[in-house]
Parts: structure tokens; sequence; C-alpha cells
């Protein structure tokens, strides 16, 4: 099951490993991604610093890391391709999968009906 | 990730064109522009509209641009020393690209003479600048001749792209009617009093429309009738307009600036101009502290307005003014002002400072997109 933050990233479990990428809400926000900067594979991911920088034709907008653990994957169709996020931002578009040490840091983020909820308020 | 949401901007006393309901109708996400409520994008985003005018034909609502009429026996006399660029030969019929200067000769404004009379002239100005322009002409102009400020009351449609004279021919014109470039001709169009010049600001052939503002929807509606023809927004006007190497006020051009330093002497003849505000100060080379500089990057990650230019080794040279993702070069591309100490020439290779990363660039020509149609025979 998909999980949110607030700061719009969604998180996807599939063993050890979550896929992570930003949510519809910000993809559409952001208008036309120009650039993604893929992370970079074997890194360390620490929960709350930039996993990588998003990049539209007006400005470029910091993705904050929204777990603890290790890249271990990253799509790399994005490199020359940006737009897949802005086209599938929760499914093509994802942008890395990390392995992680501890699942049950996933209970803390939002559910979808959350996520909804939140930024129906913002 | 911090992003605003496009819903809860506080609208503080911004002007409306009068095209305003349209745009949010159509879906447009409005931004605050020069202290105007403007569309930035429509609901297809900026990338669909920038290739949308470079391939067909778009229409922008420019509304919120200034126009004054400057009349009386000495207006000919008084612009010619008011402007850089001379005023008193030019013909009527014609629209000249001009710049409106401090005492130092810095620039207040960037904007077009048109020459409608030998005693009356309209002068198109930003919009953020209007009050200012209107002031400092006023204190310039003599006794006798008149500012007459025309923009609450006209309408300005940019209809750009290669196929805008085609749109013109399906309303009735013959191409070989219509403006050349940088003409301007007084019409009609299904009854609406329109000037039509060929100007613009996309780098691709195209017509700016000035209508009584009560009949502006009307010619929009008129305008976008034609299926080829799509609205687009602030966001598109601002990469198609660097794409073709153009400045704009605040950027490339502000107090700080002189036209010299933005490169353009040669096309606003300075040499052969005289009697004319900081005529010494623009005529003297040792005045030009920098040079504008287009560069293209590597990558499609771009350098932004104040990130640093350097030379390979590392020495900062200068300062990026404009900087964004080119959707026809597929790559980042800037222009900056480079120290005039530092000689730079074509494929000169730079690094731009963005963030904590460290891009190269090379130095190019401009355009950086040399396929626009603006100058097409039609």
């Amino acid at each position: 099951m998909k999980k949110y933050t607030e700061d719009h990233e969604w998180v996807l479990l599939e063993g050890s490993l979550a896929i992570i990428g930003i949510t519809s809400y910000a993809a559409k926000e952001l208008g036309d991604i120009t650039f993604v900067e893929v992370p970079t594979v074997d890194n360390e991911a620490i929960i709350g610093e930039v996993l990588t920088v998003v990049e539209s034709v007006k400005a470029a907008t910091d993705v904050l890391t929204p777990i603890n653990g290790t890249i271990i994957e990253v799509n790399e169709e994005l490199e020359d391709n940006p737009q897949l996020v802005n086209e599938s931002p929760e499914e093509d578009g994802w942008i890395c999968k990390i392995e992680i040490d501890d699942a049950s840091a996933l209970d803390a983020l939002m559910t979808e009906d959350e996520y909804n909820t939140y930024i129906k308020n913002l | 990730m911090n992003i605003k949401s496009g819903n809860d901007l506080i609208m503080k006393n911004l002007k409306s064109t009068p095209l305003n309901a349209k745009h949010v109708l159509l879906g447009a996400k409005m931004v605050p522009f020069g202290g105007w409520d403007m569309p930035v994008q429509y609901s297809e985003g900026i990338l669909a509209e920038h290739h949308h005018t470079r391939k067909h034909v778009s229409l922008f609502d420019t509304c919120h641009m200034g126009e004054f009429i400057i009349k009386g026996p000495s207006a000919a006399a008084d612009l010619d020393w008011i402007f850089p660029r001379a005023v008193a030969n030019q013909k009527v019929g014609t629209a000249r690209y001009n710049f409106l200067l401090s005492d130092h000769g810095t620039v207040l404004d960037d904007l077009l003479i048109y020459r409608m009379d030998e005693e009356e002239f309209l002068i198109v100005i930003n919009a953020g600048t209007i009050d200012n322009d209107a002031t400092r002409l006023r204190s310039l102009l003599s006794e006798s001749t008149e500012l007459i400020d025309e923009s609450p009351v006209t309408g300005k449609l940019d209809l750009q792209g290669p196929l805008s004279a085609d749109i013109l021919e399906k309303l009735g014109f013959k191409k070989s009617e219509l403006p050349k470039n940088y003409k301007w001709i007084k019409t009609s169009i299904n009854g609406i009093p329109t000037l039509l010049s060929r100007t613009g600001y996309t780098g691709e052939l195209g017509f700016e429309f000035y209508v009584s503002a009560d009949k502006v929807n009307e010619l929009w509606d008129i305008l976008t009738a034609f299926s080829e023809v799509k609205p687009a927004g602030l966001g598109a006007r601002d990469t198609l307009r660097l794409e073709a190497g153009f400045p704009l006020y605040g950027n490339e051009m502000d107090e700080k600036t002189t036209p010299v330093e933005a490169g353009f002497s040669p096309m606003i003849g300075l040499e052969k101009h005289t009697n004319f505000i900081a005529e010494n100060i623009l005529k003297d080379p040792s005045k030009v502290t920098k040079i504008l500089t287009p560069i293209v990057l590597e990558g499609r990650r771009a350098a932004r307005h104040g990130n640093a230019v350097s030379l390979m080794d590392g020495r900062e040279i200068g300062i990026v003014t404009s900087g964004m993702f080119s959707p026809l070069l597929e790559k980042a591309i800037a222009l900056a002002y480079i120290r005039s100490e530092h000689k730079l020439q074509v494929d000169d290779e730079v690094l731009l400072k963005v963030g904590t990363k460290t891009l190269p660039g090379r130095v190019v020509t401009a355009p950086f997109y040399k396929d626009g149609t603006v100058r097409m025979k039609i």
C-alpha cells in the first residue's frame, strides 16, 4: 500500500525495497519537468536530506528522502525523459528504490486518504 | 518538497486585464506579474505552448502593457533628444525598439516607438514601469508636447507563430497587404478598429493587435475561433523570448545597465545619433563594465538568475541574468553579464555555479534557436 509524506513524496513497499516518487499533486503544481537529478546507486538515503532535485521550467525543487536506507536502483529513463514524471508520476515516473532496514518507518507516513485530505487543506 | 499551492495566492490589489475571466475559464494558472493577475500557463502547460508557438500559432494576452500617445509640434525633437536611438528620422508607419534612459544612461525601460504621424507617436512599454515611465517622460518633454496615457483604454494581443499570417488571411487580409517587419497599418477586423503591427517577442513570425479595451474580448474570440490558434501564457512568453535571445527588462536590463552593455549599440545606430541624454556616457567605451553573453549548457539542468559564471580555473567572471531549459535545443541556455576585462569568444568554455553543482557551458551567439520564422516572407 502506498504511503505519502507531507512533502509530497510517495513510498511503496515491495519486499525490502521502498519505491519512491513524487505525487501527482506535486507534479501538477510544478508544471512541466525539464530535469531530474537521478540519485546515485549505493548512496545512503538519510531521512530528511535532499534525495534529488527536480527542475520545472520556472524553478528547481528539492525532493527530500522520506525514509532511511541504501539506494539500490534508480530510474535512468528520467535522465533523457524527465517528462515521464508529469506523464506518470506515481507509476512509470518513479525516481529510485531504497533498501530499507526498518519497514515500520512507513507507519508514520500518511495513507492515500490522509494525504488527499491533507492536500485539500493546503 | 516545497511547492506553493496555486490556489492560496492572496490577490493584493492586483490589476486584471479585460480577459481575466476568460483565462480562468480556460483553466489558466494565474500569477502576479508587474502588479497584474496574469496567466502563466493554460491547461496543456508551458512546454506545449512553447512548441505550439514555434510550429503553429499562439495568442497572448498582453493588455497589461502600457501605451502612451506623445504629440505636439516638438514631439519628434523631444523624443529624438530623450531616446538613444533616433526618432526624428523615423518614418510614419514604422516601429522602432528603443530605451528610456536615466541621466546616467542606464535603462529605465525598453519599449517600442511607433510613428503615427509627423507630430504623433505611440510608445508601448512594460506593464510594471508604466507610472515611472510617465513621470520620467513628463519631466523631459517640452511644454507644448502632450503625453496621454492610453493604457487603461487599450487592449493588446500578440499573435505569434509561423501560421499567424495565414490566420490573418482567413480573416480577409491579402498577405501582400499585411505590414512588413517592424511596420504597422491601421485597419479593421470584423468591424473593430485595429492598429496592426508586425512585431513580437518570440522570434517567430507574428503580429501585435492594439484595439479599444472594450473590444479586446471580441477580438480574442475572433482569433481563437480558429482551431490552429491556442492561448499561451507568460511562462511560454519567457521561454520563447530567451530562446530567441531577447532581453527582459528587470533581468538583462535595469537601472545598473546601459543598452551598450546589453549589446544594442549597433541596432540603435548609437554612433550616428547625436545630441541625446547621456550621449557622452553611452559613447565612452571605458564605461562598458560588462558584456551580455549567451551561453549554452551541456545538460538539461538550468542555471538561473543570480548564478555565478567562472572561468575553467574557477575565477568568477560574471553572473547569470536569465537561464532556463530550452525546449527546442533540449539543453539549458543562459544570458550572463561577463565583466568586460574578460574578452570571451564564441566557443569559449565557462563554468556555471548552480547551488552546490558546477555545470559546464559554452559561449555562443544569439539567438539560441536559429530557425525562428520572424523574418519569413509572407
